[in-house]
């Protein structure tokens, strides 16, 4: 059963029970590639630490950066700020050269929080949810699909999901929660 | 389900996140034009096939993307050791004194 449309119209997909999902606002999504020595000054650029541990997060207000690689990170931030940190990362270029892509259309967010979230993972994620770190986030496969998990509290997640795979993954999680419902 | 120690990650992460990539240490000829038809099949296409230890590469597809060397052992599926792709091959008597 289809819950959604290709649409992604932010909002509840599951309102109440053990496990809620919600689809959230657009945000604008970064792909940033670079070598060590210029970490300092794009992060600088950027206005947010780039961890570079696998999995560590750093947050500015509302712009997040995930270490997704060695030399990989995600960078999240409100759709208004897309254009000033694409200026901001092409004016450091010529002195550490980067690649930052925008990939905000790619991936939609959905947020999976409630009493049994972390159980509803393991519906499709064979990573052990409980070595997740609150505050840390991993780049995961569920059910055949690679999507970027964040721990932002015990029991609440987001997870970006590249939207032509979206509605097979929010449909899983949605035949989830309403059996959990169900017991 | 095996578990796979990510050299990159430097976790120890479900083989779902895996991908195989083949024998580990196959080197392309530097020129190709100077070397014979039959080196050039044996580097395309003859691997060693070993039963017991055998070097490979997987890739942390489902994760940090990273390709990374292996050795495991064919027979019991038992990894002995995982390594970054730039890391000298470890010699297999030292492995198998470890893992012993």
């Amino acid at each position: 059963m289809t819950v959604l449309t290709h649409a992604f119209t932010p909002g509840p997909i599951v309102a109440s029970g053990p496990v809620k999902l919600t689809l959230l606002e657009p945000v604008a999504r970064f792909s940033l590639r670079l070598r060590a020595a210029n970490i300092p000054t794009v992060a600088k650029a950027l206005g947010v630490d780039l961890p570079t541990t696998v999995g560590e997060r750093a947050a500015n207000g509302t712009t997040e950066a995930i270490c997704l690689g060695p030399d990989e990170w995600m960078i999240i931030a409100k759709t208004d700020d897309t254009d000033k940190l694409v200026s901001a990362c092409a004016d450091v270029y010529a002195s550490a050269t980067h690649s930052l892509t925008e990939v905000s259309a790619r991936e939609i967010t959905v947020r999976i929080e409630g009493d049994r979230a972390a159980e509803l993972l393991t519906i499709g994620c064979p990573r052990d949810i409980d070595s997740i770190p609150v505050g840390g986030g991993c780049r995961t496969v569920i059910d055949g699909v690679t999507v970027v998990l964040w721990r932002d509290a015990d029991q609440s997640f987001r997870m970006d999901i590249w939207r032509s795979f979206a509605l097979h993954i929010i449909d899983l999680l949605y035949t989830g929660s309403k059996e959990f419902a169900a017991e | 389900m095996l578990l796979i120690h990510c050299p990159y990650c430097n976790q120890t992460l479900p083989e779902a996140e895996f991908t195989y990539a083949g024998e580990a240490h196959i080197a392309r000829p530097a020129d190709p034009s100077s070397v014979s038809d039959e080196e050039w099949r044996d580097f395309l296409f003859i691997r060693t096939n070993v039963k017991g230890p055998h070097y490979e590469r997987w890739r942390h597809f489902h994760g940090c993307g990273r390709y990374f060397n292996a050795v495991r052992d064919t027979v019991s599926d038992r990894f002995l050791i995982t390594y970054k792709t730039d890391d000298p091959r470890p010699e297999l008597s030292k492995l198998l004194e470890k893992s012993k």
